[in-house]
C-alpha cells in the first residue's frame, strides 16, 4: 500500500476561479483533483435549465474547467472527481469526451447517477426546517439525495479517469478515493472521519489558503490576487497534512485551518454525512512548516440511516430597486426615500424591506453608530405575485428621481425568480445509484 | 472595553435560516476568557433583532475555539430571505463587534 494519497481542491462552488485548479493539477504533484461546484440551490437551477433543453442541466462551466485541465490531468496520471455534473451527470459525461474527442485526448468518463429522487419521494414527508409536507412547497423543481462516497466507489473501480456525480454530500467526494486506494470499510468509522474532516477542510478550495480569512492589520494574507488552492496527503490511517504549491499566493495556517473546519458545522460533536457521523471536537491542528498544518484527532459513530434529500421549489419573483445619496444629510434623505416607498408600496407588498446601505442593511442596525457615513444608497425589496408585480418595486424607486429627495443617483433595479430549498429525509435503501460509462480511445487507434 | 474583535476571529456560515459563527481566539491563553464571558445570553442580547431563535454553544479548547449556532437568524432562510446579505455571511463581523470586559 502506498505511504500517502495526494488529495487536491480545486473548486469551492461552480463560481470559483478557473485558472487556481490549473495551476494545482500542473505543480501539484497530485493523485486525485476534486472540484466542488454544487451550492444548495445550484443544482435546482441547474434542473430548470435541462427542463428547457435535455442535453443541458451540468455546470455551465464544465466545458471551460475541462477543456484547460483535461490535457494536464491525462499527462500527470491525476483523477479527477466532480460534482459538477449537477442536474445531468451523463450529458455532462458526453460533453467531456466531446472536448476529448476535439482535442484527441483518450479519457475514460464515469456518470454517478441515482440522486434525483424526485420521483420518489413521499410528498406527505415533513420538511426538516418547518415540519410542513413536502406538497406545500408544490410545484416542486428537483429532489436530489445526497448520495456517500460508496456511490462512488465503482465508478473509481471502472478505472475512470473522471468521476462526474450530480448530488453527492460534500467531503464524500474526498473519502471516495481514500475508501478505494486503502480499502477503508463502510464502518471503519474512526478512518472515515478522518477522511471527512479532510474533505471538510479542503471542500471549499482557497477557504483553507487564507481565502474568505484575510483582514488587513491582524490576518494579513499574502498574494490573494495568486491564491494557491490546497491539498492534503493523507495516511492509510486518515491523518493528513495540508499544504499547497510552493510560490503561490495565500497562506496554510493553524488559524486558517481552524476557521475552515468549524465553517458551516452545526454540532461539531456529531457532522452528519452519508458517509459517517464525524467528531471533530477532539481534531489537534498543528504547524508542520510553512503552509503547513497537520490533522489528526476525528472520531466517528455509525452513518445516518435515512439520507438527507435537497428539494428545490419556485418560491416567487422578488424585485429590488436602490439609489443613492450623499453628502451633508444624506442618512436622512435615504430614510425620506425609504418613507415615501413604504407609503405608496406598504400596502401592496406586506414584507416589503426598506434599509440603508452604509449604514442599516447588513445588520438591520449600526453596530457602532459613532460614524456617520459620507454616501449611503436606499435599498428596498420585496417579494411579487408575479414578475411583473415584483417589478413595480424598482420603477417605484427608480421614480424617486424625479419624485423624491434632492440628490438621488445611481437607481438600479432588479427583478429576479427566487428557487427556494427545504430538506427532507429518506431511507437509505430507495436510493439507489448507478454508474454509467463514457469514453474515447482516440482518433490514431480509430484508424 | 476590548471588542471580541481583538482577541478572536470568526466565520459565519449558513445552513437554511441558521446561522452558525465560530469565535477562534488568536492566543490560546485568552480561550477561558471568551469561555466564561462570551455566553449565549450575552451573543442574544448582542445579536438582538438578528437572531430570532435559540443559540446553542459548542465548547472546543483544543481550538481555542467557540461555535454558536444561531437558529431563526436568516430571515427565513438563504434561499428566499430578502436580505442583501442571505447568506448572513457578514455576521462575523457583528459578532466580533461585541465588548468584553476582562
Amino acid at each position: 500500500m502506498r505511504e500517502t494519497l495526494r488529495l487536491g481542491g480545486g473548486a469551492g462552488f461552480a463560481g470559483d476561479r478557473l485558472d487556481a485548479p490549473v495551476h494545482l493539477a500542473e505543480h501539484g504533484k497530485l493523485d486525485y483533483l476534486v472540484l466542488e461546484c454544487l451550492a444548495e440551490r445550484t443544482i435546482a437551477l441547474a434542473q430548470l435549465r435541462r427542463r428547457h433543453d435535455p442535453a443541458t442541466g451540468y455546470d455551465s462551466r464544465l466545458e471551460q474547467r475541462i477543456a484547460s485541465l483535461l490535457p494536464i490531468l491525462v499527462r500527470r496520471g491525476i483523477r479527477l472527481i466532480s460534482n459538477f455534473g449537477a442536474a445531468n451527470p451523463i450529458a455532462a459525461a458526453d460533453s467531456i469526451v466531446a472536448i476529448a474527442r476535439r482535442l484527441d485526448i483518450p479519457v475514460k468518463v464515469a456518470a454517478v447517477t441515482g440522486d434525483d429522487v424526485l420521483d420518489l419521494i413521499d410528498l406527505d414527508a415533513p420538511t426538516m426546517e418547518s415540519g410542513l409536507p413536502l406538497s406545500r412547497y408544490a410545484p416542486l423543481v428537483s429532489a436530489n439525495a445526497y448520495l456517500g462516497a460508496e456511490a462512488i466507489l465503482p465508478a473509481l473501480a471502472s478505472g475512470a479517469d473522471i468521476v462526474v456525480t450530480g448530488r453527492v454530500a460534500d467531503p464524500s467526494l474526498f473519502v471516495a478515493p481514500l475508501m478505494h486506494e486503502y480499502g477503508w470499510a463502510h464502518d471503519d468509522v474512526d478512518r472515515l472521519a478522518r477522511g471527512t474532516a479532510v474533505g471538510h477542510l479542503l471542500e471549499c478550495a482557497g477557504q483553507l489558503c487564507g481565502g474568505y480569512f484575510a483582514d488587513p492589520g491582524c490576518k494579513e494574507i499574502p498574494g490573494m490576487a495568486d491564491l494557491g488552492f490546497p491539498f492534503a496527503d493523507v495516511t492509510p490511517d486518515g491523518d493528513a497534512v495540508l499544504s499547497k504549491v510552493a510560490g503561490t499566493g495565500g497562506r496554510i495556517t493553524v488559524a486558517t485551518a481552524s476557521e475552515q473546519l468549524l465553517y458551516e458545522v452545526t454540532d461539531p460533536h456529531g457532522y452528519l454525512t452519508p458517509d459517517v457521523t464525524a467528531d471533530f471536537s477532539r481534531v489537534a491542528l498543528t504547524e508542520a512548516g510553512p503552509d503547513r498544518v497537520a490533522v489528526r484527532g476525528a472520531r466517528g459513530r455509525a452513518r445516518p440511516s435515512q439520507l438527507k434529500v435537497s428539494v428545490g421549489y419556485l418560491a416567487g419573483h422578488v424585485g429590488e430597486g436602490e439609489i443613492g445619496y450623499a453628502g451633508t444629510n444624506a442618512e436622512a434623505r435615504a430614510r425620506l426615500a425609504g418613507g415615501i416607498i413604504r407609503e405608496r408600496l406598504g400596502d401592496r407588498f406586506p414584507d416589503l424591506r426598506i434599509e440603508i446601505i452604509g449604514s442599516t442593511s447588513l445588520h438591520g442596525r449600526a453596530l457602532d453608530s459613532n460614524t456617520r457615513p459620507y454616501e449611503v444608497r436606499l435599498r428596498v425589496a420585496g417579494r411579487g405575485r408575479s414578475r411583473a408585480d415584483a417589478a413595480i418595486i424598482g420603477d417605484e424607486v427608480e421614480a424617486l428621481y424625479t419624485n423624491g429627495p434632492a440628490g438621488g443617483g445611481g437607481a438600479r433595479k432588479y427583478v429576479n425568480e427566487q428557487i427556494g430549498i427545504v430538506s427532507t429525509l429518506v431511507d437509505r435503501a430507495r436510493v439507489e445509484s448507478a454508474v454509467t460509462l463514457r469514453q474515447w480511445s482516440s482518433h490514431a487507434k480509430a484508424v | 472595553m476590548p471588542k471580541l474583535y481583538d482577541l478572536a476571529h470568526c466565520r459565519a456560515g449558513d445552513k437554511g435560516n441558521t446561522s452558525i459563527l465560530s469565535l477562534i481566539a488568536y492566543r490560546a491563553a485568552d480561550y477561558p476568557l471568551l469561555a466564561r464571558r462570551v455566553t449565549t445570553a450575552a451573543v442574544a442580547q448582542h445579536l438582538h433583532g438578528i437572531v430570532r431563535g435559540e443559540i446553542r454553544r459548542y465548547e472546543l479548547p483544543q481550538l481555542g475555539a467557540l461555535q454558536f449556532v444561531c437558529d431563526d437568524a436568516l430571515d427565513g432562510g438563504v434561499t428566499t430571505s430578502l436580505s442583501i446579505d442571505a447568506h448572513g455571511k457578514s455576521l462575523s463581523s457583528a459578532l466580533l463587534e461585541m465588548q468584553v470586559e476582562p
